[in-house]
């Protein structure tokens, strides 16, 4: 290969390399490196592949992804934290398009008007979404978005305790405890109520105390159903002098009161279903903004642009704004270390909500809203099965309990796969009180024969699995 | 003559009018209308959206155009050259997009069962590899999402590693050298960590007789940058290595600038613990104006039981996520990583082969070389630290003499080379170059591209002695004119979003 051009490597032509070499007064690139000590020069090729044309890079690339079975080989009841959704083909185009795609963090604002409006616009987004003021330009994803909201809420109150409530996602509940721990924040579980899910208010009033510097809740929560206590829990965390701090999935804000309007004063959330191919989980995008409060935005994470005008004052532009808070200038005092985010999926969010605009919005939340309520009537009246498990409104993701037909988790699941369908996700050991549980998941893309095949395919696993038993 | 693009493109909220629609969702299915019924039962009252969002409503193609333009107000890589110091900003080819783009991999979820994402294990599993034999570390985890992200991980692992050995309540100090990135030591002190600064030396290099001194029984570990942010090679890194290691730390190495030496030498052989690389840098992948980018982390052998979960594991017949790791510190996000771009890096490696990967390496620093002999001597520029060490991948210079002389700093050269259709270098970093332009030309542009930039740098040199005014004013050709950057943070005129500006201009003319 090296003896060749490479088509990346302009340079790589001898001749050129050669010119080069004479102009800088060397005879070989190898003096350049005469600095590194000889011993650690690798004395053998390394174990990685040979190097391959692009025809032939196509070829093993699709090969190795048909593999996977995805969304359009069998339909996939999946959600929790990352959402199946369409993505119109503007989002895609405008993505691509390498001016944004192959541009670096807008530090010369000058030359990167485009990428610092259309992330101005995102952030402006958020904020109509949740009702909240101010949103930085992206977090990595939900999880470590609320990891920095629960040391954002300590530094501002300087207080070292943050509520959650036990029906949290795992992951993120993990994330939390990594965020956390080191700035010595402790993370608390609040009971919540067996019949409802929703947060036990007794056990929060119990628990939260002078020390407690955040309250979270989710919603839709973890489990899909709506906490609809919000207001009394905003209030009982500000009465004792605490932050409110919501996580949100944003596709529910067309039809589900926004957080601003319940009193959060922090809202972190998952942007990847606006506008973003799930990808096996990641790139995600973390949603994090807050209220138009000094003191609150001082310790804001992440990018943040601004609008301001020419330094002539003649036209509008925008820019970075309060980098005083960033790790490259604060460095160790800098309210976080978070440098590259996910501005680019940040664009397609932007894209996406300008595509669908307040009434798509709102289309889109009661079509998912439809949609999964018909699941839930459908898969309850199969004998034996719970759906959902708590008496609750849910909005794209509900529970199943499988108890009652007397069957485990991982059978109907593995009954499903070979239907040709995917089933929804085990929490059966995330919340063993909850029995043999799974966690599905509906949205726009589900048409209305998937969702009666998944009826169908769980009627027969059923009657076939109380065959057996009996 | 470069001009960019200069739209009069409004904010997106003064678009469009009431009504318009971008895009239309399918109808609801009438059965399932039936079954449901009426949807304003389904949410509690107090639970309702009253207020819909003030979102604009534009058709698709006001949409459209609106992107399409602010886009000609932006500079990427394939627009020219990008010798952004410390961020890589090499060519990200375009056969990655195309194969990344399937929906075989877009429209894969994260929690399906194993036996129905065998293709996208078998890629991360292999990615795994490879980067391991890259970096020379036992095992490598793709999740953190970007180099600071690995930092932080890495730095977590010291703190796990210190606390297995009972020894996390006396090892607080993390060491970073004045030269560093500002996320190492806001990574090393979200982990926990108190910063000890280590001066550089005049050789460009880190003072091995202040580190020396600097060790003690409190040090957790140093985190270094190799070749450092000067483009100079720690040369004495051996030696570093063993007064860490003596002392009970562990060695990070912050993988920014890995590119110079792929294929060459491996941060594992010289030392290093634990690394990081940023995939959106030395592999290709692009910054998509600000991620997503990929910061996988290599560990040795002894601080692999820490990596966060899951582990992708291989039984020689099939590849499975494993949980069952006690001393994990746990998850530093949802999922396994920015998969989309970690199959980026995937074919950038199969692309390249270990010979392309060192003709990357060596033409990056033939191309850093090149631009610092033909910048060596312009009036006005001084190349401080190690005058005569070759660099690497990138070489800084000091525009301080043309500062005092003509009152013209790093920032006017960087806006008036803008005038020229390049984008500026990285400047004011490191902190210990005064009036640095640090200088990045990576081994994607060719020798032409390289002759131009260094002319336009000539001439702006020239013009800061006969016309300075000139260039204090820059730039002209872009977008819009310099901007005023204080303002936009001054608590007066603070903006951050559409909602702000409404709410001042309420209050300014009520
Ligand atoms: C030397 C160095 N270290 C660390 C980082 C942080 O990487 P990231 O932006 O991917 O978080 C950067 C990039 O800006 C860098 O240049």
């Amino acid at each position: 290969m090296a003896k060749r051009c490479h088509p990346y490597i302009p340079n790589s032509q001898l001749q050129t390399k050669k010119e080069m070499m004479l102009e800088i007064g060397i005879k070989s690139i190898d003096e350049l490196y005469a600095d590194i000590p000889e011993k650690y020069f690798l004395k053998k090729p390394l174990d990685v592949p040979k190097g391959s044309t692009e025809l032939e890079v196509k070829r093993h690339i699709e090969a190795l992804l048909s593999k996977n079975k995805a969304c359009a080989d069998m339909p996939i009841f999946l959600g929790a934290g990352c959402w199946p959704h369409y993505v119109p083909a503007v989002v895609r185009e405008i993505v691509q398009r390498s001016e944004f795609l192959t541009s670096y963090t807008p530090y010369q604002a000058e030359v990167s008007q485009g990428m610092l409006q259309a992330l101005f616009e995102y952030q402006s987004m958020i904020c109509e979404l949740t009702a909240m003021d101010v949103a930085n330009c992206s977090m990595y994803d939900w999880a470590s978005a609320l990891g920095e909201a629960a040391r954002m809420a300590s530094r501002i109150t300087r207080r070292a305790e943050i509520l959650v409530p036990k029906i949290t996602h795992p992951e993120r509940r993990a994330t939390l405890q990594v965020y956390a721990e080191p700035a010595g924040v402790n993370v608390k579980e609040v009971e919540y109520d067996r019949e409802t899910g929703q947060l036990n208010l007794n056990d929060l009033e119990n628990k939260i105390s002078k020390e407690t510097a955040a309250v979270y809740v989710e919603n839709p929560s973890y489990l899909g159903f709506i906490e609809a206590q919000v207001d009394e829990i905003s209030r009982i965390a500000h009465a004792h002098g605490a932050l409110f701090v919501v996580g949100v999935d944003p596709t529910s804000l067309g039809v589900l009161k926004p957080p601003g309007e319940y009193g959060a004063d922090i809202v972190v959330g998952e942007g990847q279903p606006l506008g973003n191919p799930m990808n096996y989980g990641g790139p995600l995008l973390g949603i994090f903004a807050c209220r138009d409060d000094p003191n609150m935005i001082r310790q804001m994470p992440g990018r943040i642009i601004g609008l301001t005008t020419t330094v002539d004052g003649g036209r509008q532009g925008f820019c970075m704004a309060l980098q005083t808070r960033e790790q490259h200038i604060r460095r160790e005092k800098a309210t976080s270390n978070i440098c590259s985010n996910e501005a680019l999926c940040a664009v397609a969010a932007a894209v996406y909500l300008a595509l669908l605009g307040p009434e798509g919005l709102r289309e889109l939340g009661e079509t998912i809203m439809y949609k999964a309520n018909y699941a839930m009537r459908l898969l309850s009246k199969i004998d034996g099965l719970k759906a959902p498990v708590f008496k609750a409104p849910h909005f794209k993701e509900f529970t199943v309990n499988f108890e009652d037909a007397g069957l485990r988790v991982s059978e109907v699941h593995d009954a499903l796969l070979q239907r040709g369908i995917h089933g929804g996700k085990d929490v059966s050991k995330e919340f063993p009180e909850l029995g043999e549980t799974a966690l599905y998941c509906v949205t726009e893309i589900h048409a209305e024969s998937e969702i009666r095949l998944l009826a169908e395919a769980l009627a027969e696993v059923v009657s076939a699995g109380r065959r057996r038993h009996v | 003559m470069f001009r960019q693009s200069s739209w009069d493109e409004p904010v997106i909220f003064t678009l469009g009018r009431p009504g318009r629609r971008g895009h239309i969702l399918p109808e609801v299915e009438e059965t399932v209308k039936e079954v449901v019924g009426d949807l304003g039962g389904l949410i509690p009252e107090n639970m309702r959206r009253k207020n819909p969002p003030k979102l604009p409503e534009l058709s698709e193609p006001e949409v459209v155009r609106h992107f399409i333009r602010l886009s000609e107000m932006n500079y990427g890589v394939d627009s020219g050259l990008y010798p952004l110091g410390s961020c890589t900003m090499k060519y990200n080819p375009k056969i990655n997009e195309e194969l990344a783009d399937s929906p075989k991999l877009g429209m894969l979820h994260p929690y399906q069962d194993e036996r129905t994402v065998q293709g996208v294990l078998e890629i991360l599993y292999r990615l795994e590899r490879w980067l391991a034999e890259i970096t020379g570390m036992a095992e490598v985890c793709l999740q953190p999402a970007a180099g600071a992200h690995g930092e932080f991980l890495g730095a977590l692992l010291m703190r796990a590693y210190h606390n297995h050995n009972g020894e996390l309540s006396q090892r607080r100090d993390m060491l970073i050298p004045d030269s560093a990135h500002g996320t190492n030591p806001a990574s090393a002190a979200m982990a926990g960590f108190n910063v000890v600064v280590i001066p550089t030396g005049e050789d460009g290099c880190v003072d091995v007789e202040a580190l020396k001194a600097a060790v003690s029984e409190k040090t957790a570990g140093l985190m270094l940058t190799n070749p450092n942010t000067l483009g100079i090679f720690e040369k004495n890194i051996d030696e570093i290595a063993k007064i860490v290691h003596e002392a009970g730390g562990l060695l990070y190495y912050d993988g920014a600038n890995l590119n110079p030496i792929l294929c060459k030498v491996r941060p594992g052989d010289m030392g290093f613990d634990i690394v990081h690389i940023n995939i959106h840098k030395t592999f290709g992948t692009p910054h998509g104006g600000g991620g997503p980018g990929a910061g996988p982390v290599g560990v040795k052998e002894e601080l692999a039981k820490f990596l966060p979960v899951p582990r992708i594991v291989f039984d020689g017949k099939r590849y499975r996520l494993d949980y069952e790791r006690p001393h994990s510190i746990g998850k530093i996000r949802s999922f396994y990583g920015n998969v989309a771009v970690l199959l980026k890096a995937y074919i950038y490696i199969l692309s390249l082969g270990f010979e392309g990967l060192r003709e990357v390496a060596e033409v990056s620093v033939l191309n850093a070389n090149y631009v610092l002999h033909k910048l060596r001597g312009v009036e006005g520029l001084t190349l401080p630290y190690g005058e005569k060490t070759p660099r690497k991948h990138e070489c800084v210079f000091s525009a301080k003499p043309l500062k005092t002389k003509t009152g013209v700093s790093a920032l006017n050269i960087a806006k008036r080379l803008l005038d020229y259709g390049v984008h500026a270098p990285t400047i004011y970093f490191p902190l210990i170059v005064e009036e640095a332009l640090m200088i990045e030309p990576t081994e994607t542009f060719e020798k032409e591209e390289l002759d131009r930039f260094v002319e336009a740098v000539r001439k702006i040199c020239s013009e800061a002695q006969t016309s300075p005014e000139k260039v204090l004013k820059a730039p002209y050709n872009t977008a819009v004119q310099r901007l005023n950057e204080v303002k936009a943070s001054h608590p007066q005129n603070m903006t951050l979003s559409w909602r702000m500006h409404l709410k001042k201009r309420a209050a300014t003319n009520p």
